[in-house]
């Protein structure tokens, strides 16, 4: 956005600090609104002066034309089905974070058989994999017309419409495009795309049908003269495709025209190219190899402008291996770094513990938690691992800050009835946490040991001290 | 059901349209302008817009915008909410033509012009390794750094020197994810036969040793004895040769002290200082005129001292200092790795000289992921993770191929494919490779 300091947006707020918007002072509503996590429009003042005054109308488009991100965020779906794209601020996510993750569409067409259709559609609707407390999925799937028919390519994009999911039609043709919009038109599919040759007819297709539409053209020239000729037509949702090229220095040029446009867009302020950028991993499968190198090829051509860029992908295998990593590092890159990233307090059981397992304690601060945790898991450790709400801090910062106290350590293990589950009262502390052992003890009544400082060295560590020899 | 609409909402749909504002309107009170499901057609909603594109030249005529905005409202089926005390009851008003959509005949032209970046800072130029002629006994050396722009980035400025790949090697046999141990088995008893397979077969740039065995908790072996193991892999391979301790921080200094010792001339890593064990390693590092990594864990205050450490307190050269801020897997904290390496890579580019070194990545640690070596999920609702074998290699390639992109310059790596794969991606993102595919157009109309 425009602004960068919350003053700018305070000048143009009722300055009353009434609260509506949830937030207890304007000041701190702008703050909010710098940060993106508040809207302009949740001021309720400001909205109602819109409504009645005309000037305060003006005022209020001005203030939600400076604080709308740098990149237009574009919308492909229906209302209770749709995922958003671009909308993005920065060039390097330490900056402020990167908002709207990378898009996953999967590739069908229109000369598939029946059975194959559904069984592709089915894996892309009923992928998930869980990670960080949650199951991630896939977002939609991108109908490509090979019949050159617009009777099948309608009837295919009808079926396809029946799974929910977003879609994108992918179709040069204009006759073929139109017939598939008479069917879908409503579930506000992204259309792709315009070009060169065709872009007057799907200029015409975009605003008719008030659908989002994809440009694409390797040459930046025209990529920018079409995009700034639709939003001057009146169409406001734009797909940039600057052409994914799969190989050599065709693929050298793809990271140079993306990274020029968003660079260029963010920095040079050209508003006539800040709009989300498409990229096409299935172009992988143009080379001339087996199945797994393609596959390995799509996914690495993805993971470059999962990190550099790219707001929607099309895609072609469905293969554990392609998509997995790349549903993580999707998540990974959108994780806004301002806060960092925790893991739910609470009671793990590792490796089938029995009553006589050692319990260990650490923090919800994901990085920490998931090191001890795979440390436990694959160094066959059974235990139970205490995980306390350091909100999450790792070790030493909580320990240090005031955030990992005694105090907590006996809510955590009476919330959790660990002492019901096992037949001592041995707890494990990191040795990061040492200074706190004492306190422990008194307020916990248990015993504690200072474990190692890295949890890779719990192993060594509890083949000296495991099982407790009784202390005198 | 009736759609509502606020008269809000319906002047933002004007404002859509170029309609700036609606003059000699008065309205008072809160209107609402229903609409009932279905009643707007698409048909409709494009001849409105033409309408509405019309109105908007007749902006400043009020009776004139009235009459339009009826004309509007009457098409889409809204009642208009307006009072119309001005217009003459007797005058009907004409159905509107059908109007065309006025389509513009050609391409706005546009110039697309690159925004231009430079930095003032340059990262550091490392070598590693020494030939005969420079006192070592490799048969070449391997240099990395020297960028002045962001990785592969080169339509800003060349990048003198492509990401390179160190293969790790142990001085014993460890457990290794399946996928990775049958490319090493029949040589894990032998670190220098190991070495030779890594370069001679898998292409490694340079080889790491772990002297592992050297931690007090697995064989504990005597610092003079472990050692010798950097002679036979000095004598079965010509790369440039990068050694590393067990990670015990009591026994680490010595071993990489004494290895720094035994390897003079050679130019060889030290792997690693910290913040903790920094003076000996740095100490052994200057009077044997060997290279140090600088790593600490994920935090760039952190990497800044203790390069510092080393610059100020210990006056090591800057041309022998690498850094490593530390590197988690794909899913496992990459990006906290990611940004960290970024920051660090972008403040030496911006004139931070504590921080322009190249950047060095164990990427090994990707294995360390359960995605990477374990045979299924263990969560129950997880979609099939399918073979292991093709699991792990990808997330070596893709946590590797993402530290790429924040600036790394030095890979340590284990799968041969993975390291086989990044180094094609980034001999491709760095204008080594010449071919293309001629049409990349045909995705779009390929069956199957």
């Amino acid at each position: 956005m425009k602004v960068k300091s919350p003053l700018e947006i305070y000048n143009f707020l009722p300055r009353t600090n009434c609260g509506e918007c949830g937030y207890d002072t304007c000041m701190s509503f702008a703050a909010h609104i710098i940060d993106r996590s508040a809207k302009v429009t949740q001021c309720k003042p400001l909205v109602e002066d819109a409504e009645k005054d005309p000037t305060a109308k003006e005022m209020l488009d001005k203030l939600i034309e400076i604080t709308s991100p740098e990149i237009a965020e574009v919308i492909i779906g229906s209302d209770d089905n749709m995922v958003k794209i671009g909308g993005e601020e920065v060039l390097h996510r330490h900056e402020l974070t990167f908002f709207n993750p990378t898009a996953f569409f999967y590739d069908v067409w229109d000369t598939m058989d029946d059975k194959d259709l559904d069984d592709r559609c089915s894996k892309v609707v009923e992928y998930k994999k869980f990670y960080v407390g949650q199951f991630l999925t896939l977002d939609g799937i991108a109908i490509r017309c090979t019949s050159n028919d617009p009777k099948r390519y309608r009837e295919v994009v009808k079926k396809v419409a029946g799974y929910g999911k977003p879609m994108i039609l992918v179709c040069l043709d204009a006759k073929c495009m139109k017939a598939a919009l008479e069917e879908v038109a409503d579930s506000k599919p992204l259309i792709y795309a315009a070009t060169e040759e065709n872009w007057k007819e799907f200029l015409k297709l975009a605003l008719d049908y008030k659908v989002p539409v994809t440009l694409r053209s390797k040459d930046l020239n025209v990529l920018k003269s079409m995009a700034k000729t639709f939003k001057e037509a009146g169409v406001q949702e734009i797909v940039l495709d600057p052409v994914t090229e799969p190989i050599g220095e065709g693929l050298r040029k793809t990271y140079e025209r993306v990274i020029q446009l968003r660079r260029t867009a963010i920095l040079g302020e050209d508003k006539d190219v800040a709009y989300p950028i498409m990229i096409t991993p299935l172009v992988a499968w143009l080379m001339d190899a087996d199945d797994i190198t393609k596959a390995y090829w799509e996914t690495v051509i993805a993971s470059t402008f999962i990190v550099k860029y790219g707001d929607i992908m099309i895609f072609r295998s469905l293969e554990p291996y392609s998509v997995m990593p790349l549903v993580l590092l999707n998540y990974n890159i959108y994780t806004d770094p301002r806060t960092p990233v925790q893991v739910e307090a609470g009671l793990r059981e590792i490796n089938n513990p029995t009553p006589d397992s050692p319990v260990f304690i650490t923090t919800n601060f994901a990085l920490t938690y998931y090191t001890v945790e795979s440390d436990l898991t694959s160094g066959g450790i059974s235990c139970w691992l205490l995980v306390l709400d350091t909100e999450g801090l790792g070790v030493e910062v909580s320990v240090a800050g005031g955030a990992f106290t005694s105090d907590k350590v006996k809510e955590l293990i009476e919330e959790t009835g660990v002492a019901d589950k096992v037949n001592h009262k041995y707890l494990v502390i990191p040795g990061l946490a040492a200074r706190l052992a004492g306190a422990i003890e008194d307020d916990t009544g248990w015993d504690v040991f200072v474990g190692p400082i890295d949890s890779g060295r719990i192993k060594g560590w509890l083949e000296k001290n495991w099982p407790p020899k009784p202390k005198e | 059901m009736a759609k509502k609409f606020t008269l809000e909402e319906f002047i933002e749909l004007l404002k859509k349209y170029n309609v700036e504002e609606l003059e000699g309107v008065e309205i008072e009170g809160d209107l609402e302008i229903e609409v009932e499901e279905g009643a707007i057609d698409l048909t409709a909603l494009t001849a409105a817009y033409t309408l509405l594109s019309e109105f908007g030249n007749f902006l400043y005529h009020s009776n004139m915008a009235l009459s339009y905005l009826q004309r509007l409202s009457a098409m889409l089926g809204i009642p208009t909410p307006f009072a119309m005390p001005a217009a003459p009851p007797a005058v009907e008003v004409a159905p509107p033509p059908v109007p065309e959509v006025k389509l513009p005949e050609k391409l706005i032209e546009a110039r697309f012009e690159p925004y231009k970046m430079e930095y003032p800072g340059t990262i550091e130029e490392v070598t590693l390794g020494a030939t005969k002629k420079e006192g070592g006994t490799r048969g070449y050396t391997v240099t990395v750094g020297g960028e002045k722009s962001l990785p592969f980035y080169l339509f800003d400025l060349p990048q003198p020197h492509l990401p390179v790949i160190a293969v790790d090697v142990f001085d014993m046999r460890i457990g290794l994810a399946k996928a990775v141990r049958m490319h090493y088995d029949d040589v894990m008893d032998d670190p220098a036969e190991w070495a030779k397979k890594a370069v001679d077969k898998f292409g490694a740039d340079l080889v790491t040793v772990h002297l592992i065995s050297t931690d007090p908790l697995i064989k504990d072996t005597p610092v003079n004895e472990a050692v010798k193991v950097l002679e036979d892999v000095l004598q079965a391979v010509k790369c440039p040769l990068i050694v590393g301790g067990s990670g015990n921080k009591e026994k680490d200094p010595k071993v990489l002290a004494k290895a720094a010792e035994v390897c003079e001339g050679e130019r060889i890593m030290l792997a690693s200082a910290t913040l903790d064990e920094w003076e000996m390693i740095a100490e052994a590092a200057k009077k044997y005129d060997q290279v140090v990594l600088s790593w600490t864990q994920m935090d760039i205050n952190n990497q800044k001292t203790l390069n510092r450490y080393l610059l100020k307190r210990a006056e090591i050269p800057r041309e022998n200092i690498i850094q490593d801020t530390t590197t988690a897997a794909l899913g496992y904290g990459l990006d906290y790795a990611y940004t960290t390496m970024e920051r660090a890579r972008l403040a030496g580019l911006k004139g931070d000289s504590d921080l322009a070194f190249p950047l060095s990545s164990g990427t090994t640690n990707a294995w360390g992921a359960r995605e990477a070596w374990m045979t299924e999920s263990p969560i129950e609702g997880d979609s099939d993770w399918g073979p292991r074998e093709l699991r792990g290699p990808i997330w070596e390639i893709v946590t590797g191929l993402t530290l790429a992109l924040a600036g790394v310059d030095l890979f340590m790596m284990m799968h041969p494919g993975a390291c086989a794969t990044l180094k094609e991606i980034s001999n491709t993102l760095g204008g080594k490779i010449e071919n293309r595919i001629e049409k990349p157009d045909e995705w779009i109309f390929m069956e199957g």
